[in-house]
């Protein structure tokens, strides 16, 4: 090829660029890698540039469907690539146009969802139209959350310090020098004996403890939008507050929004999660969505022993079906399963209990609160004895 | 007997299947950049598409050492990097004490000596070797904890690794890294991305009968074309873990050795259980929903 590696190094730099903006972190580090990729492996076959760059400015699986588009528009598309040309004067600043904005969406989606047809890129089409995709029945509304003040943010972190999980200790392998110990460190030991004189101190080391990583999954549905609000507090402060912690909201569908909630500032947290999810205040499908989840993402986030939190009213749209296996199943994933059900509506309660009864014999602990008007109140509950009386017959 | 680095990546694929591995181009690609660039290969995907053959094969056809750390939850430097044999230590101050030593420093310096150091995985791989630096298999990496991850940074960056009492050991030559992860969490970014990425997908059915040929040699032809055709079809449903390629090579090995010529329904009922892993899966599939798929394949094929 003609080209001369500095065009080439321009074009990468530019294509990086346009990756970081549909939602990608590529770092200097990386753009330095795939030139250096691409001065091995050659440009005279396309398909070897597309896993050069692939393998150098990608690190996640799910980022393959925004690169491969990103890729066959920059590279291919002549008209494109003109276009970019066009951007490498010194006005870069332009406004993102319209097939863009588009693709960002995609590419915002893409990083969320897990669809089937995600490992294969090439069945991707470039205009899918996002709102095609949602079946009539599901009601589909953005949720409008009105800002936290001070006061209640301190509030919430006041009550969160006194939230006390059962059994949130885990005893990991790793060890720790402690002078009562049961395990004899050696190394210390020796290092001891070489300084002390003739009594050698015997040094100890015991197992460390740790909290499990923590998987929530909270019901968004209309029975339960009321305190939405409330439980998205909770759970962001939560997020902030423990290392290893992956929240998803259902409704008619499963929405990861670990990633939003991570956002330290709540009121963006919140309104990244509000555009996130697309089922606020619908109908709910239990059965559904923990099977989406035993599917998509058991493997994935419960694997090293997570306490799994289910927070759900039990009344689900499909009445039960399939959800017994699916409950079942989730149960024996996890290290330990708890269930908050804030009650809501008591009254109604009995007769549309099937779903209830269904998930009941399969969780470790069932906690009811009746009215959450504070994340004091959630914390108090989830910090009480579990409530055992309902068993329902 | 040690062989030279492929110099391209035609060059990396006959390398590869030389190994008897069937490799698509992107796969050779991100191998031999690896190999060029010398950075470490991070290999992402589903358990049993072959990830930890990649090592395996790369080792045997380069003629290199291989190295492997298997990962589990509370891996630590002791099991990974070094550790001191204190009880020959132990001996060797008592020894020393014996004698009538009585320079203390001279005694730790003789205690802390290469001859008690007991070396793990990762030191082995930093040590020149005959026949060329070694390839070093970092496996299920997803099963430690983030602590280990990150005293990985160190060693995968620099290539070296800090004993206090001896001092820095450096690899004159990085060694060939592997790492496999099966996700069953996120690996952290910052390790990511210091190596190259690559997610091992399952293979087309081109490739997967390529595959079954050479591993399952003593299957019918006719019958390794249907096995291969099924897996496909199968992973196209929603089950909790779709059979890898090692599922797919069981399978066919346990249908010749029943000397199966052909799948029928009652041979994938007895045999199911090679293939999926999960009850659930099982008993979806087993009855009406294999005889569908087998309709289907029918119907695909006498078109």
């Amino acid at each position: 090829m003609s080209t001369p590696s500095n065009h080439i190094a321009n074009n990468i730099v530019h294509f990086a660029r346009i990756l970081r903006r549909a939602g990608l972190t590529v770092g200097p580090r990386q753009i330095l890698s795939s030139i250096e990729a691409i001065k091995h492996a050659g440009l005279e076959n396309s398909d070897d540039l597309y896993w050069a760059l692939h393998s150098t400015l990608i690190n996640k699986h799910e980022a393959t469907e925004i690169f491969d588009q990103a890729f066959h528009l920059f590279w291919r598309d002549p008209r494109m690539l003109e276009r970019m040309i066009s951007l490498m004067l010194p006005e870069i600043a332009t406004p993102p146009t319209d097939p863009h904005e588009k693709s960002s969406r995609r590419l915002a989606e893409a990083l969320l969802k897990q669809s089937p047809d995600a490992a294969r890129p090439e069945e991707i089409e470039f205009d899918i139209d996002a709102s095609a995709t949602m079946s009539d029945a599901e009601v589909l509304r953005t949720k409008d959350f009105e800002q936290m003040s001070a006061a209640e943010l301190r509030e919430a972190q006041v009550a969160l310090r006194k939230l006390k999980l059962a059994h949130d200790m885990v005893t990991t392998r790793r060890t720790r020098p402690a002078s009562h110990g049961r395990q004899i460190d050696m190394r210390a030991t020796m290092k001891a004996s070489l300084r002390a004189g003739d009594i050698i101190p015997l040094k100890r080391r015991d197992r460390r403890q740790q909290q499990p990583p923590l998987v929530v999954l909270c019901d968004i549905s209309g029975s339960m939008g009321i305190y939405a609000r409330v439980f998205l507090h909770f759970l962001h402060s939560l997020s902030n507050d423990r290392s290893r912690m992956h929240t998803f909201l259902f409704g008619t569908r499963l929405t990861n929004v670990t990633r939003y909630l991570r956002n330290r500032d709540i009121d963006e947290a919140l309104s990244s999660v509000a555009s996130a999810v697309e089922d606020w205040d619908g109908g709910t499908r239990i059965g559904e969505t923990l099977r989406r989840f035993n599917i998509d993402w058991a493997r994935r986030v419960l694997g090293q022993g997570a306490t799994v939190l289910l927070i759900t009213d039990g009344l689900d749209r499909d009445a039960g079906e399939g959800l017994e296996a699916e409950i079942s199943k989730l149960h024996r994933s996890s290290r330990r399963l708890i269930w908050l059900n804030p009650l809501l509506r008591y009254d109604q309660f009995e007769p549309k209990a099937l779903g209830i009864r269904k998930m009941l014999p399969h969780v470790d602990e069932f906690r009811a609160v009746h009215n959450i008007s504070s994340l004091a109140d959630l914390v108090a509950t989830l910090n009480g004895t579990p409530t055992t009386s309902l068993k329902v017959a | 007997m040690t062989q030279n680095l492929p110099s391209s990546i035609d060059e990396t694929a006959d390398l590869l299947s030389r190994g008897a591995y069937v490799a698509d181009r992107s796969l050779a690609t991100i191998v031999f950049l690896a190999l060029s660039m010398q950075r470490p290969l991070f290999l992402e995907g589903e358990a049993g598409v072959g990830k930890t053959e990649i090592a395996k094969v790369l080792a045997t056809s380069l003629g290199r050492k291989l190295i492997r750390l298997q990962c589990y939850e509370g891996l630590d430097t002791a099991a990974a990097v070094y550790e001191w044999n204190y009880q020959a230590q132990m001996i060797e101050i008592r020894l020393a004490e014996a004698g009538g030593t009585q320079d203390r420093d001279q005694l730790a310096k003789d205690v802390f000596d290469d001859r008690f150091l007991i070396r793990r995985p990762l030191l082995q791989a930093l040590e020149p070797d005959v026949n060329g630096p070694p390839v070093l298999l970092i496996d299920e990496l997803d099963r430690t904890d983030e602590p280990f991850e990150a005293f990985l940074l160190e060693v995968l960056s620099e290539y070296q690794i800090t004993i206090p009492e001896i001092g820095t050991i450096k690899a004159p030559e990085p060694p060939i890294v592997i790492i496999t992860s099966n996700r069953t969490r996120e690996i952290h970014d910052a390790l990511k991305r210091r190596c190259l990425y690559h997610w091992v997908d399952y293979p087309d059915a081109a490739r997967e009968l390529e595959i079954v040929r050479l591993k399952a040699p003593d299957a019918a032809a006719d019958l390794a074309q249907q096995v291969v055709n099924f897996v496909q079809a199968l992973r196209s449903r929603d089950l909790y873990k779709q059979p890898g390629i090692a599922e797919t090579l069981d399978w066919a090995t346990a249908l010749t050795q029943l000397n199966t010529v052909s799948l029928d329904e009652q041979a994938i009922t007895d045999t199911l259980g090679t293939l999926l892993k999960y009850q659930d899966d099982i008993a979806r599939v087993q009855g009406s929903e294999a005889a569908a798929i087998l309709a289907e394949l029918k119907s695909a094929t006498s078109k």
